[in-house]
């Protein structure tokens, strides 16, 4: 064993530069961004599960929409209709199940040797929902180049702003599953609540079907979904529909959940005695 | 631009620190009260059976939960005013692991030195450093998934030690370790207090509190229930123990004995079958006791004399025995 200078025990520890609150969470969020990062290419099994599923929706699923959307009238290609709630299903599904790699992570250890450093308690959290949001854009270019055989035509600027709404609405599901995955601390909590939660989202957001075909009732409890107004912008931008004034409600509504999201989780990690 | 820093003789001080838990049933004690005096450079031994209150004070003292009273200075630093300032002084290592297993050795220490700090050339460096000082050189760039128990353990502790801490927490270290592997980590414990870094760990065993500690202190429900040296706190069980084994006749046998001018104190294990004594010359004893059973007709099975153990000590200041609880 090769000697090594003796632990300068007494006096003052590694040098560390002092750095602002600010500058310590950005420097700390990159660094668990990374981190998580390389540890999901190493692992890319659920990036593959999460785009196969919408994959399946596409093949399987598109075909039989086309004569259903001609019939309700939407004046739109199918796929130009399906494609961007896909893309929206794609946000929600891909960050709201985060919270069980936090769990695993919690089982290790490795939460709580990185809440005895001095690290930011909000760098754990942003660095995760980032790369959350990282390959949830991935995964949605994927999903749009997928779908252009199938007859989806793209307007760029429409495709770039989706992806920026899509990012937004990542930072609302990946924060609030890692806040609920840090307080339950086991899977057995946590899936059915994700589970109980998610379904319904999505069955009242028009995703799979217009909501011009529910009645009313259901059209509005639809309208309380903030994940209908992201749908409903999302259509808009695909379709270069740009004087619909349901782009800027759908960004407004995901910005502002956005914002809340993120406060409650950062407020959730840095109390949690986890 | 350092300052010189005073020499600290006390790295853990802590006063009257208590912890209460809410639960369904009501507000249970888990730390009633802990006065703990650690000094620098010292290997301090925290015994006690599961569940005593160990690992609770343990993540007070490194900051993962706060006290429900009472104050602490660890490391120079105020617990309670200034818990950043002790996380940068200290180091922790949890019970049952602290890596990814699918993160390899080298990326696991390059992340905490960064954590902690440090840029990135240096956190390599040191990384590099501390993977040959536990000699996971060969095994640094693998995932720590494949590690062997010894080999992730050791890592844990070198996560711990990254950032030269003054004092380094222990959370139960060896245990669920083979004997060859717990040897290796007490030499690295050894190594660690050689090189000046005050060590404070938990543990259930007796083995390893007496091996390694220089002071120890026992906790029980919560309280501290005797603290010192190992060899101060088997003086005071005083004198040797007598372990006899009969079969079936156990309480007539303990009323016997109990009544002998020579015996402190008896005991009856009913599931073991053992009477224990304390007596304060053992080789005298021995065949008083054999002549006594005798002549009142007793067989004995076995008969065993024994200095006191901490075993010896934790039964005489709780009433129990730690080996028991801890299998």
């Amino acid at each position: 064993m090769t000697a090594v200078p003796a632990a300068p025990a007494a006096s003052t520890p590694t040098a560390t530069i002092e750095r602002t609150p600010r500058m310590r969470t950005a420097r700390d969020t990159w660094l668990i961004f990374r981190r998580s990062l390389m540890l999901t290419i190493r692992q890319p099994t659920w990036i593959v599960i999460g785009i196969m599923y919408p994959v399946i929706y596409l093949v399987l699923f598109g075909p039989l929409l086309d004569g259903a959307i001609k019939q309700a009238g939407a004046g739109v290609s199918a796929y130009n209709w399906f494609v961007p709630g896909l893309l929206i299903q794609v946000a929600l599904f891909g960050t709201a199940f985060g919270g069980f790699g936090l769990i695993a992570e919690l089982r290790y250890g490795v939460v709580e040797r990185m809440r005895v450093t001095p690290m930011s308690r909000a760098a754990m959290l942003l660095g995760r929902s980032l790369r959350d949001v990282v390959i949830l854009l991935f995964q949605a270019l994927l999903m749009i180049v997928l779908a252009i055989p199938f007859g989806l035509h793209i307007d760029i600027v429409g495709v770039a702003v989706t992806m920026g709404l899509l990012a937004l609405l990542g930072l609302v599901v990946a924060p609030l599953s890692y806040a609920a995955a840090l307080i339950l601390k086991s899977e057995d909590a946590f899936a059915p609540l994700v589970q109980s939660l998610v379904m319904p989202l999505l069955l009242l957001s028009g995703i799979l079907l217009p909501m011009a075909l529910a009645p009313e009732w259901l059209r509005f409890l639809s309208n309380l979904n903030p994940l209908t107004h992201a749908t409903d912008a999302a259509r808009a931008l695909f379709n270069s529909d740009w004087g619909n004034p349901e782009i800027a409600i759908g960004v407004a509504i995901t910005s502002i959940l956005a914002v809340i999201a993120v406060w409650i989780a950062a407020r959730t990690f840095s109390r949690a005695n986890a | 631009m350092t300052n010189p820093t005073p020499i600290r003789t006390m790295m853990i001080d802590t006063a009257d620190l208590k912890r209460t838990f809410k639960t369904r049933t009501g507000a249970v004690e888990a730390v009633a009260g802990v006065d703990l005096h650690v000094n620098a450079g010292e290997i301090f031994g925290f015994l006690g059976p599961n569940g005593a209150g160990k690992t609770t004070t343990l993540r007070m003292l490194a900051t993962l939960i706060t006290p429900t009273a009472g104050d602490a200075t660890v490391a120079g630093a105020d617990l309670r005013r200034e818990p950043a300032l002790v996380r940068q002084r200290i180091g922790y290592v949890p019970q049952g692991g602290s890596t990814d297993p699918a993160e390899t050795g080298r990326g696991e220490l390059v992340l905490q030195g960064r954590l902690y700090g440090m840029n990135a050339a240096d956190a390599k460096t040191r990384a590099a450093e501390v993977l040959d000082k536990l000699d996971l050189v060969s095994a640094a760039d693998r995932p720590t998934g494949t590690y062997s128990g010894g080999m992730r353990r050791r890592l844990d502790v070198g996560l711990g030690i990254v950032h030269r801490p003054q004092v380094l927490f222990l959370d139960e270290p060896t245990t669920g370790l083979d004997p060859q592997a717990r040897a290796r980590m007490w030499d690295e414990i050894k190594r660690l207090r050689e090189q000046g870094t005050t060590v404070f760990l938990t543990t259930h065993y007796l083995e390893e509190a007496d091996a390694l500690a220089d002071r120890l202190a026992i906790i029980d429900h919560g309280k501290i229930v005797a603290e010192g040296t190992s060899s101060q706190l088997k003086q005071k069980v005083a004198g040797d123990v007598v372990t006899i084994g009969v079969d079936g006749a156990g309480a007539n046998v303990l009323t016997l004995v109990e009544a002998m001018p020579f015996v402190r104190e008896a005991s009856h294990d009913a599931e073991s079958g053992l009477i224990r004594l304390y007596v304060d010359r053992g080789e005298t004893a021995v065949p008083h006791l054999l002549r006594s059973l005798d002549a009142a007709g007793y067989e004995p099975t076995s008969i065993s004399l024994n200095k006191p153990s901490l075993d010896d000590v934790f039964l005489r200041q709780t009433g129990r025995s730690l080996r028991e609880e801890a299998a």
